[in-house]
């Protein structure tokens, strides 16, 4: 008996449906995960079975029983008391999903008068329970704080905590965990997974990312242009995928072993959700596509294996074959290079505290205190950490877009940080940037062409019109891209295009050097191999240095030959990758490391971080890392370690070590 | 917190400090005194004794800045410029042309002005946010639309026929009330229900529709979607989690007013014949009395800058984040 | 030389306009190129309410434009003589409805009346009678009985007209459609263009019948009736278009450079620069609008009239002061729009692509040219239709409190201003004041439903 079934939901928006015919049910106590790419329906999905669909979208047909009535039925009261009584919801943003201006206490104790009944001082304390059985410490202080000053894990807590309130049978987390670390992650996943054991609570935990899919699920949801493609108990999943998206979605994943290689990439995009599909949606990207597949639409079919229960919506029989990812040749020999390209002595950039009446300094926050890494020519650097770590203000001041506060930059063998802006142009040449967000990087009211020729027309490295022109359709081609879309504008092209628009325009100026700040976190995992590989061709033909800010250890693991750790605005650990990574000696590291959720399911034994990131504002006395650090004693609060020498390259800040 | 509003205080200094020194310009440097006296006196009358006789009348008769002539710091302050402008820092704003002593004059009016301006002002946000908030509730309906309609067609509408046509409809066709005149005490309920119904109607339809701009603003946002899966009825939704928010960005607009509630309403004293300071002002503006206007000016922005403060006050209060840093 | 029968004259105000046109051109030249703004304007033409307004607005800018042709008749000279002009300007406008303006009557008189409102001391008679109209009428002699029927011929002739005209405008624009060979492939920037079509066809009919009456019965009658001097008020409600549409419009356009260059410096360079034009702004907005209005006005009129030299003819007067009048409500409005584009320069700022080209040296005017300015021209668009309205209806209350244009130029203000003068008389009036309402609230509705139009269309907030 299930506690949740859904049959053939329907949802429009228009005459878009971006949810379109979706089964699935869920059994009490069970975690089913539902695993997409953005846009596949997957949220729309959750919210349709709440009724809490936007203002524009509708549900056009299906069923959705909850516990044997039809939601979908219920009159607007009855609805009611299902949410937050029978289901409850957290969503991705916990910065935004709580109420700004109420106090914590206030917007629990609001879901327990309405689902438990409780009122004044019994709800209150009833509120503490539940923020202490989310792992809140002190939870009646944090019963009148507000939303703001709690950081994004302990709010994330708060909204479990107002969904536990009315005692849920289920639970549905739409990408919980998306908007925080991966520190953080490993502890609200934690948390959830004990709930559902404890509670025999139920869970439809919505995410894209494989990994989490593996840590949590019982059973998992492949859905993909609003329909579910396949659906398969969780070992039966990762042990063989049935649908070929499936497959080209593990074959998609950076990992260690495929350095130096190519990901599989799945080509073309995910259909808009207004076009009309004759046969299967996955069709156009298919590289098994048989005739029958364009003009019917795929059945359900068992997955014959020694696993039940494996279904998949393909005419392919037996399970879809494995597309093999080509294994990397490793690293390539070392560059001949003895001389870095990049190095950056204790760097260091410091925002004042403006206080008072007047306005005085009375502090600084030391986003970046103390960076020192070298990157050789055409290597590529990683530069990893957490957000708020001082990763992405690093990389703008050493390219002098921030002004340092201390520090030097040489680049190629000249000083950066005493020059003037009229004296760094022609170093600007050198060195560009790569940005994160494709949609903030292109200026949307110019035309490609003139986007690319940016740089070259700045520093005036090529001079006739045509001969610009000749050079930038060569750039277009060189990421991939038609020279004949020079005259669009950025709208019209998809994320992944965009990001390799932002890859020409740095490449135009024949940089040596590239900071790449996050360049695949917005992107989806298909979409992300292909910008990587991208990167890695470009950087075997051009021979170009890449420093690499990301928080992504997978990717990391990819492509980077050296990396460097950060915490609190220090490197903590810095050496080859596969020393930092295979061998790390930084307990942040080992914890860091230890966070991400694999893809096999294997459990690190390494204890998780317990609390947050400190504030930059106000760094602990000591090592910075000692109050979450498991190995820390009185000598580790007392000085900043030192830097240690592990063999040539690999260097650790930590007196444990 | 206190510091906030400390350094915000320290901060309209400055300002004062500007207005002062623009009202100088504009009045005493664009014109001087006698092109003044002579737009005055009309061109047939216009001889240098008379622009004489009517500077010394004024006090205008003096340098602007600096007066060499005088001992000590009386070349400082034997000026125009001290005595007109830097004198109003202390509630010295000399005489009307009529003779009066402005300082008294505005103390007299801003009675009036207030009991026509208060009431008007807080009858029309009642009404205009609970029009707003019945429109909001019932979004994306016919009522909603028709609310809208409504709304525009209203704005669009001169505050000139909200007056002329109430007062012809109101008093002329219906004689419920007198059409003008004020009297003090509570007799002046007679005189100010229809002014003060007129100004809430004449101001709701630009401020409902305000109004409702921000709530469907803020109905958007994720934590609203937090409330509706808790299972709340759209009713609390409303009034605890909408309007607790939207009300930041309301009282930004609106307690910003609050103050320059004194200075009254030109239209509507001028039409209802109400003695005011909205009436004293435009008196003085057809009289061309400048010394009047000038007076206005000062206090309207003395005021208009404790309402930024009071807004910023107001602020830290209604929103935690804010008030919490 | 060749005496032309017209010496074309050119207001200052008639240039602004015309350069105001012409920036409007270039921008919408401009903004076909690019994607985003050609979307926008495609969602306010796939509005039906919003073409409907345009249409109505665009006929009170024809009527506006037609008025700023300005011209001085040539006198009647004997050949040879060199040829001398008229002192009055008059505009086309004033040509075409040159029987409206010329039939003055002596005073007052009701819509469509066939006599004086107020009884007068007739010559030649000891009573006093509602003397017989000049022209209102005239046509019907002495037998008055007609006079019901004469109009309602008049009105029926006028709303054939209107049909019959509205019926030629769509087969000649079907014609031209045929001619320029528009494919007829449903879909769906066709649908709405279809949409479009419908919307302005369905309110140019309203517009022509109501063209073909006050012309069926302006030819023998004062439609509006006539003001104290005797002037037609239909006339002055047309010739006030001009006055509402100029405050409407040049305000925001002599305000915008200050406003955009203000603006972005303030929240591009940041530092001291933004110290001070933040100070200036918050300075200035701090003096309450009617007040610091009335005290520059106040002063405006001091030099204006103690230079009485510096105007060749009444008209460039008044111009002057409609122009000074602008300058001043400008004065005023810009802070507002200063600070909208200093918040915005600040998110814009931070934005990658900005810092993607300072990473290429590029220097800091250039950035605000090509990243910054180009970015922020919805937000001028939105405030430049969003301020229309709202000055169109200060300009009457500012020139009811006395601090408006010059008494001689028509506007709606000064007609409620001469009109409110016999409100109290009984009968009261009334037909000067609801022209000038009439007119207004059709201009100023029209104006409020497309700047609502073109706000959510522009604005990304409001289409998310």
């Amino acid at each position: 008996m299930s506690i949740l079934a859904v049959t053939d939901l329907t949802i429009q928006i228009g005459a878009a449906r971006p949810v379109d015919g979706i089964s699935f049910d869920i059994a009490p106590g069970e975690c089913f995960a539902l695993l997409g790419e953005s846009g596949c329906g997957k949220s729309m999905t959750a919210l349709g079975i709440m009724r809490l669909l936007p203002a524009a979208a509708l549900v056009a047909g299906g069923a959705v029983a909850f516990e044997g009535d039809d939601l979908l039925a219920l009159p607007e009261s009855g609805m009611r008391d299902v949410r937050g009584g029978g289901i409850g919801m957290i969503f991705q943003e916990p910065a935004t999903s709580l109420n700004p201006v109420l106090t914590v206490g206030r917007q629990i104790v609001e879901a327990l008068e309405l689902h438990a009944g409780l009122r004044g001082d019994a709800a209150r304390a009833r509120a503490g329970e539940l923020l202490d059985q989310v792992g809140i410490p002190d939870p009646l202080r944090r019963l009148d704080e507000y939303p703001f000053q709690l950081s994004g894990g302990l709010r994330q807590r708060v909204m479990i905590a107002i969904a536990l309130a009315g005692a849920p049978r289920l639970l549905i987390a739409d990408e919980p965990t998306t908007a925080l670390d991966v520190t953080i992650q490993a502890q609200v996943l934690d948390l959830l997974d004990d709930l559902r054991r404890e509670q025999r609570m139920a869970l439809l935990l919505i995410t894209h990312d494989l990994g989490v899919v593996a840590r949590m699920a019982d059973r998992v949801g492949v859905m993909y242009a609003g329909q579910l493609v396949e659906v398969a108990p969780r070992r039966a999943f990762f042990a063989h995928p049935g649908h070929p998206y499936s497959v080209r979605l593990f074959a998609a994943l950076p990992e260690a072993e495929r350095r130096g290689g190519r990901l599989a990439t799945i080509p073309g995009s995910v259909p808009a959700a207004d076009v009309r599909h004759e046969g299967c949606r996955f069709v156009a990207r298919c590289s098994e596509v048989m005739p029958v597949c364009r003009t019917v639409p795929p059945p359900w079919r068992e997955v014959e294996s020694d696993q039940p229960g494996q279904r998949v919506r393909c005419f392919l029989p037996g399970a879809a074959p494995v597309v093999a990812p080509t294994v990397g040749a490793g690293d390539t020999a070392l560059a001949a290079a003895s001389k870095p390209l990049l190095e950056v002595t204790d760097l260091q950039v410091h925002f004042p505290i403006r206080r008072g009446i007047l306005q005085r300094v009375v502090g600084a926050v030391r986003a970046v205190d103390g960076v020192s890494l070298q990157l050789m020519p055409g290597r590529t650097l990683a530069l990893v950490g957490e957000s708020g770590c001082g990763k992405t203000t690093a990389g703008k001041a050493m390219l002098q877009l921030l002004r340092p506060t201390a520090g030097s930059v040489l680049l190629d063998g000249a000083e950066l940080t005493t020059r003037s802006t009229a004296e760094l142009r022609p170093l600007r040449a050198k060195m560009q940037m790569v940005f994160q967000d494709p949609f903030a990087s292109l200026n949307p009211r110019l035309r490609i062409g003139d986007i690319i020729a940016e740089g070259m027309q700045a520093l005036g490295t090529l001079g006739s019109g045509s001969d610009r022109a000749a050079r930038v359709g060569i750039l277009m081609e060189q990421v991939g891209l038609r020279a004949d879309m020079v005259s669009r504008y950025p709208h019209e092209f998809s994320g992944g295009q965009r990001q390799r628009i932002a890859i020409a325009r740095a490449l135009a100026v024949n940089p040596q050097l590239l900071i790449c700040d996050e360049p695949t976190s917005a992107l989806d995992v298909s979409v992300q191999a292909q910008i990587l590989n991208l990167l890695s061709d470009l950087q075997g033909e051009l021979k170009l240095a890449y420093l690499f800010i990301t928080h992504n250890i997978a990717v990391v693991d990819y492509l980077a030959h050296a990396v460097a750790v950060m915490y609190l605005g220090r490197v903590v650990e810095r050496g080859s990758a596969d020393e930092v990574l295979r061998h790390a000696r930084h307990p942040y590291t080992q914890a860091l490391l230890a966070a991400v959720p694999r893809v096999d399911g294997a459990r690190s034994e390494v204890p998780k971080l317990a609390g947050d990131m400190p504030s930059p504002a106000n760094p602990p006395a000591g090592c910075h890392f000692h109050p979450r650090c498991p190995l820390a004693d009185e000598a580790c609060r007392r000085s900043y370690p030192v830097e240690t020498l592990f063999g040539a390259t690999h260097a650790v800040r930590c007196i444990k070590a | 917190m206190l510091a906030y509003i400390l350094r915000r205080l320290l901060y309209a200094i400055p300002i004062l400090i500007g207005v002062n020194l623009f009202t100088f310009g504009l009045f005493f440097v664009v014109n001087t005194p006698d092109d003044m006296a002579r737009m005055q006196l009309g061109v047939k009358r216009v001889t240098p004794e008379a622009i004489q006789k009517w500077k010394a009348e004024r006090g205008y008769d003096k340098p602007l800045v600096w007066n060499a002539a005088a001992a000590g710091s009386g070349a400082l302050t034997d000026t125009i410029f001290f005595s007109k402008s830097v004198r109003m820092f202390v509630g010295d704003f000399g005489r009307a042309d009529d003779g009066r002593d402005i300082a008294r004059e505005i103390g007299d009016r801003m009675g009036p002005s207030l009991a026509i301006a208060l009431p008007t002002f807080v009858l029309g946000l009642f009404v205009a946010i609970s029009f707003a908030l019945l429109l909001v509730f019932f979004r994306a309906t016919t009522l909603d639309f028709a609310g809208v309609v409504l709304c525009v067609a209203m704005m669009s509408i001169s505050g000139l026929f909200y007056i002329i046509g109430g007062q012809w409809l109101v008093s002329k066709v219906w004689h419920l009330v007198p059409i003008s005149g004020y009297s003090g005490g509570l007799d002046a309920a007679k005189f100010l229900i229809l002014p003060v119904i007129i100004g809430v109607i004449g101001g709701i339809g630009s401020s409902a529709r305000w109004y409702r701009t921000i709530f469907l603003e803020e109905i958007t946002r994720d934590y609203v979607r937090t409330a509706r899966a808790k299972g709340l009825p759209e009713r609390v939704v409303l009034f605890r989690h909408v309007l607790r928010n939207a009300l930041i960005p309301i009282l930004t607009g609106v307690v910003v007013v609050i103050p320059t509630l004194f200075m009254g309403s030109l239209l509507t004293e001028s039409f209802f014949g109400v003695p005011g300071l909205g009436s004293y002002t435009i008196d003085a503006i057809n009289a061309q009395d400048f010394a009047v206007v000038r007076s206005m000016v000062f206090i309207g922005s003395v005021l208009y800058i404790f309402g930024l403060l009071l807004t910023d006050v107001s602020y830290t209060l209604a929103d935690p984040r804010v008030r919490l840093q | 030389m060749t005496a032309f029968a017209i010496q074309p004259v050119a207001l200052w105000s008639d240039a602004l306009l015309f350069v105001l046109i012409s920036v409007i051109v270039a921008l919408t030249l401009w903004a076909r190129r690019q994607g985003a703004l050609r979307e926008a304007w495609a969602r306010v033409a796939k509005n039906g309410v919003a073409m409907a307004a345009a249409t109505v607005l665009a006929v009170f800018v024809l009527i506006g434009l037609l008025d700023s042709l300005h011209y001085r008749a040539r006198l009647e000279a004997p050949p040879g003589a060199t040829a001398r002009y008229a002192v009055e300007v008059n505009s086309a406008l004033d040509a075409l409805l040159s029987e409206l303006r010329l039939r003055a009557e002596t005073t007052y008189s009701a819509p469509l009346a066939t006599h004086l409102f107020a009884r007068e001391a007739l010559e030649n008679s000891t009573q006093r009678e509602f003397p017989r109209l000049r022209y209102g009428g005239a046509h019907l002699g002495d037998n008055l009985s007609g006079h019901a029927l004469d109009i309602a011929v008049r009105v029926s002739r006028g709303l054939a007209g209107g049909v019959v005209a509205w019926i030629l405008l769509m087969l000649l624009a079907r014609r031209m459609k045929v001619g320029a060979g528009a494919p007829c492939v449903p879909g769906t920037p066709l649908r709405g263009q279809a949409m479009a079509i419908r919307a302005v066809t369905i309110t140019l009919l309203p517009i022509l019948l109501l063209f073909g009456v006050a012309i069926s019965l302006g030819g023998g009658y004062h439609v509006f009736g006539t003001d104290k001097v005797g002037q037609d008020v239909l006339y002055l409600s047309l010739k006030a278009i001009r006055t509402g549409l100029l405050i409407g419009t040049l305000t925001t356009l002599v305000m915008l450079p200050a406003a955009l260059l203000l603006g972005i410096l303030a929240g591009y360079v940041g530092g001291w620069v933004d110290d001070l034009i933040q100070y200036v702004y918050t300075t200035l907005s701090s003096i309450p609008g009617v007040l610091l209005i009335a005290a520059a006005v106040l002063m405006m009129q001091v030099v204006i009239d103690t230079h009485p030299d510096w105007f060749a003819t009444s008209a460039e007067r008044a111009d002057a002061r409609l122009l000074a009048l602008c300058l001043i409500l400008g004065m005023t409005s810009w802070t507002g729009v200063a600070r909208l584009l200093r918040g915005e320069t600040l998110k814009l700022r931070e934005l990658e692509f900005v810092q993607a080209a300072q990473a290429f040296g590029v220097g800091s005017f250039a950035i605000m040219r090509r990243h910054i300015l180009p970015n922020l021209m919805h937000i001028v668009l939105i405030s430049l239709v969003m301020d229309f309205s709202g000055l169109v209806l200060a300009e009457a209350v500012l020139s009811y409190v006395g601090v408006g244009v010059d008494p001689t130029t028509i506007s709606f203000g000064t007609m409620i201003n001469t009109a409110r003068m016999e409100l109290a008389r009984e009968p009261m009036v009334w037909w000067s004041l609801l022209a000038a309402f009439s007119f207004m609230f059709a201009l100023v509705l029209a104006a409020n439903l497309f700047a609502d139009a073109v706000r959510d269309a522009f604005d990304p907030r409001s289409s998310a």
